[in-house]
């Protein structure tokens, strides 16, 4: 059951991210580009999904619990440290060189661009070694 | 890193596709009591490469969601539809900015869907924070690279 829902969430997600066009990396940075031939169209990607997630987390949260987990595990660091302000810059920069943040980059795997094929490793690699590189900062 | 590909202006398209990726997020919240976040989903998915440090339960879920994003663009085009897609071709660029991707994101604990949509949607300041950040680099190496250097 977790695992039919896992690749269900998944396709739902895969699905909203090649018909919004954030899986295009052309589109992605074009929409970086502000000074040039700027494509705001990721904007309503961003705030379609915010304000659905918004919404629904609150009903969601009604529950005592998940359905097939134990319970809930959100995120309980209100830090606004060093490895946070760090990680995210340098996120940034990587994603304004290729066009592909994570989710991207996987929903891009199947159509085996050469630029996929070169970014999709490269990732693995560094989110392992970027853990401990967390805790180093921290 | 390759020619500029003009797009198209596509709101409504954009719209749709950011609910299916909202309601994702709700899914998963509902299914698993667990942040969308990809980057988590696939450091958890790697775990038993790396640490082996999780349980079965939280790990196959993970495995499945990845295996979802992957299948997504072969359902589409399944279904007739067509997959535009334009990748920059400098493969050394590619590399460079996969590591730093991954890197970056295993730092800062999340990318656009953890803190984008998620953190977002949770209200944390933290997510907030980490958002203005990357766009805030992200915009700037566009502009760079795109009109300082003119790669």
């Amino acid at each position: 059951m977790r695992i039919i829902l896992g690749f269900l969430c998944g396709l739902i997600f895969g699905v909203g991210l090649v018909i919004s066009g954030m899986s295009d990396p052309a589109k992605v940075l074009n929409f970086l580009d502000v000074a040039g031939n700027w494509d705001p169209s990721l904007a309503f990607v961003m705030g379609g999904a915010s304000v659905t997630a918004y919404i629904g987390y609150r009903l969601v949260w009604k529950r005592p619990a998940p359905l097939v987990m134990a319970d809930f595990d959100i995120p309980k660091s209100t830090a606004i440290d060093r490895p946070l302000l760090t990680g995210a810059a340098l996120f940034g920069i990587g994603w304004g060189i290729g066009g592909f943040c994570p989710g991207p980059a996987w929903t891009a795997l199947p159509l085996m661009a050469p630029g996929t094929l070169a970014f999709v490793p490269a990732m693995l690699v560094g989110i392992v070694i970027g853990g401990p590189l967390k805790a180093k900062l921290s | 890193m390759g020619p500029i590909v003009e797009t198209e202006f596509t709101p409504w398209a954009s719209l749709f596709g950011g609910v299916l990726i909202g309601l994702s997020a709700v899914l998963v919240m509902l299914a698993f009591g667990r942040i969308a976040g990809i980057v988590g989903i696939t450091s958890g998915a790697l775990s038993r490469l790396t640490s082996g440090q999780t349980t079965t339960q939280d790990w196959a879920w993970r495995v499945a969601f990845v295996l979802g994003l992957i299948a997504a663009p072969l359902l589409m085009q399944g279904i007739g539809q067509t997959v535009t897609q334009t990748v920059p071709s400098n493969l050394l660029g590619m590399v460079a900015a996969g590591l730093i991707v991954g890197v970056g994101t295993a730092m800062g604990s999340g990318c656009t869907s953890g803190h984008g949509v998620c953190g977002l949607a949770r209200l944390s300041p933290r997510s907030l924070a980490a958002v203005l950040t990357f766009m805030a680099t992200a915009g700037i190496t566009v502009y760079v690279l795109r009109h300082v250097i003119g790669v």
